[in-house]
């Protein structure tokens, strides 16, 4: 094993920038927002900002502090820096989370990423120019199916992948020093593409309104997100949505703090260094997160728009199009402004997950920063295709899933009674202390020890018995019925109703209920189009328009005088190819797992088991590295 | 825009941006630590690096 003597950060700047870098992803713009609209807006800030200061904190203080006492033991992954403060096995394979959660995030975290360099080309080439709403959001639904191609280079998206894959391993190749760089660079541009799109939102008000959209204003949109109702504060959904978007958005959970950490020598602060990173996120996020997407498609769509359609997708799916009503050349700017702070934001967030497995690898086989950094590049290649092959098949969703939601949790939860309990708050509050350069208050000492567990408890066992849609009062009071989204329901796939073989020769009806509206033959792509129908709820506004209410509950909230009411519609569109045969005809009555066509059919359950196959075998590949290590540091020691 | 919202607003948008701002200005103020630190870039000398070594 190298002694790492020579490595570390170039300046403390450097170091809380690459730290704040980390933290600042994608999420701070897309994920912030979005939970915020569908928790009520000014419902949710109360809530986030309380976990921020009694569960963010404390456990930023935890990764950093345990990332440095390990990192001066030579330890730079999570495995051996657990390893260091208690020396039971169990506690290095915990570790283990914290390089496969890395990994697996990677591997879909770089695809967004790929959208983000793809659409700052396509803005740069105005591709979006002249593109109406539905055609910019088919658009992304064409990118992301393989094989279709807007640039004339085939297989577009995985090529997009594989550039950006290569340029964080070539990164990542060129150590911390690489890694600090693009930090210096991309926080200050992401700051000032942000800062841009802000201001021009700002000054948006009612100049967006047409006749289509004639309610619309960006300041309902700021309104929404920043009205205090106090009533949320006893509602479980907010809290454990807020308490969840504080993981995110800090990065916590992963492992990545505690290597970046890990570099730094035991009389250097680390207090100091992880609020000043922890605030510059918080800054991004409330500040600039909340000023972008929701007033902008707020000030040109409406807000109740936003509310019925607040998602990922927004990001890109509905703001090119918005751009274009700045004319070309700002379009174009603000296009290469929006994607470009995503793509700094992705990438400072991504090279960050590469550290841990590089670390990892140098201390305990000594492998050089270039072998460490390309053979991630690597695993995350084979581990991240079948999320770009098979996007819409799910595999995505079961990495965000795993990888990205449930291991943070579990980890978070395991790190923290390792340090507060094993380690010991005595010995643990030293270890932040020491090198400080602030005085932190004593009352965090009790919150540390007693408070932030009780929270991830309640966040963990909030996640594994999600009541049925979220609802928490009805659960206690009507009795409970897991949510398909809840951790038990996705283990014992509950959440997979009909179309449970992963090979099949028939395909189900997938809704509750329904009705055949229509079934067309379309030659030029040799498929088969069946529409459903169903009752779905619609509201009329105040100027006679009517649209669906897909978000009944938050845009009654609004107290504006929609009137809601019930109308049959298309709500769902099946395709099939011209060879399956359609064994429903129009005007069909259709009940959940009712037969509508014979063929030949791979259902989502084979992707869904394909998936977290691929994430077992990961952590059952990293774990066998580290028992190997562990037998070399005895051989060894 | 209605006042509980302005208010709402400004109070948490004043709060991150002080704090962002007084830490980070703390760190840039606070007097360096002794050598050898945590940071290259305030060495007298530059690394050498041992032979077979490189850095992460």
């Amino acid at each position: 094993m190298s002694d790492n003597n020579n490595s570390g950060w170039g300046s403390r700047v450097g170091l809380i920038l690459a730290m704040a870098g980390n933290a600042v992803g994608l999420g701070n713009f897309l994920r912030f927002p979005v939970q915020a609209v569908q928790n009520g807006g000014g419902a949710f800030i109360i809530p986030y900002l309380i976990c921020f200061l009694i569960m963010g904190i404390p456990l930023l203080w935890i990764e950093w502090a345990s990332g440095r006492y390990g990192g001066n033991l030579g330890n730079h992954s999570t495995p051996f820096i657990f390893d260091s403060m208690n020396k039971r096995k169990i506690w290095k394979y915990i570790g283990v989370f914290g390089i496969f959660t890395n990994i697996g995030v990677a591997a879909y975290y770089c695809y967004i990423e790929s959208w983000t360099l793809s659409y700052v080309y396509h803005s740069v080439a105005q591709t979006f120019n002249g593109l109406s709403d539905v055609e910019t959001s088919k658009f992304f639904e064409n990118y992301t199916t393989v094989g279709s191609s807007s640039t004339g280079i085939p297989y577009e998206s995985v090529v997009f992948y594989i550039v950006c894959l290569l340029l964080n391993t070539w990164i990542l190749s060129k150590g911390l020093g690489g890694v600090e760089k693009v930090a210096k660079i991309g926080v200050p541009l992401l700051l000032i593409f942000g800062a841009l799109l802000a201001v021009k939102s700002l000054t948006l008000g009612t100049s967006g309104a047409t006749p289509a959209n004639p309610d619309a204003n960006a300041w309902d949109g700021i309104n929404f997100l920043w009205t205090p109702q106090f009533s949320s504060l006893l509602d479980m959904k907010v809290w454990l949505a807020a308490a969840g978007q504080i993981f995110f958005t800090l990065s916590l959970g992963m492992g990545t703090i505690h290597c970046y950490a890990s570099y730094i020598k035991k009389r250097d602060d680390i207090a100091l260094n992880s609020l000043s990173a922890g605030f510059t996120n918080e800054f991004v996020e409330v500040v600039l997160g909340s000023l972008i997407v929701v007033p902008i498609a707020a000030g040109y769509l409406g807000l109740d728009w936003v509310i019925n359609n607040a998602g990922f997708g927004m990001a890109f799916q509905t703001m090119p199009y918005l751009f274009q009503n700045w004319g070309q050349a700002l379009a174009t700017f603000a296009g290469v402004c929006w994607f470009g702070l995503l793509f700094f934001a992705g990438i400072t967030s991504s090279l960050a997950m590469g550290t841990p497995w590089m670390g990892f690898m140098n201390d305990e086989f000594g492998w050089n920063r270039k072998k460490g950094a390309w053979s991630f590049g690597l695993i995350v290649l084979i581990m991240g295709l079948p999320t770009v092959f098979f996007f819409n098949e799910g595999v995505f969703d079961q990495y965000d899933y795993w990888a990205g939601t449930v291991s943070l949790v579990v980890f978070a939860l395991c790190e923290i009674i390792l340090f507060a309990w094993i380690f010991g708050m005595t010995k643990g509050w030293d270890e932040i202390n020491k090198g400080s350069d602030i005085k932190l208050p004593k009352i965090y000492k009790p919150i540390i020890k007693y408070v932030t567990p009780v929270i991830l408890i309640i966040v963990f066992i909030g996640a594994l018995i999600t009541p049925k849609d979220n609802d928490w009062n009805a659960a206690f009071k009507n009795g409970w019925e897991l949510d398909d989204g809840s951790i038990v329901s996705k283990l014992t796939n509950r959440d997979i109703k009909v179309n449970k073989d992963y090979f099949s020769d028939h395909k189900e009806f997938d809704q509750n209920d329904g009705i055949v509206s229509t079934i067309t033959k379309v030659d030029s792509t040799k498929t088969i189009n069946l529409e459903i129908m169903d009752t779905l709820k619609f509201y009329r506004n105040k100027f006679g328009q009517v649209k669906q209410a897909k978000n009944e509950k938050i845009l009654r909230s609004l107290g504006k005088d929609y009137m809601f009411f019930d109308s049959v519609s298309v709500s769902k569109t099946y395709t099939f190819k011209n060879t399956d045969k359609i064994v429903v005809q129009v005007g069909d009555v259709l009940h959940l797992g009712d037969k509508i066509a014979e063929g030949k059919f791979t259902n989502n359950s084979f992707y869904v088991v394909l998936g977290r196959v691929l994430l077992l075998a990961l952590f059952v590949f990293i774990s066998i590295l580290v028992w190997k290590a562990g037998k070399n540091k005895l051989k060894h020691p | 825009m209605n006042t509980s919202a302005l208010i709402t607003l400004l109070i948490t948008h004043g709060l991150v941006t002080f704090f962002m701002v007084y830490f980070f200005r703390k760190v840039l103020k606070a007097p360096k630590h002794a050598e050898p630190d945590s940071f290259s870039e305030n060495d007298d000398e530059p690394p050498v690096l041992i032979t077979g070594e490189e850095e992460i």
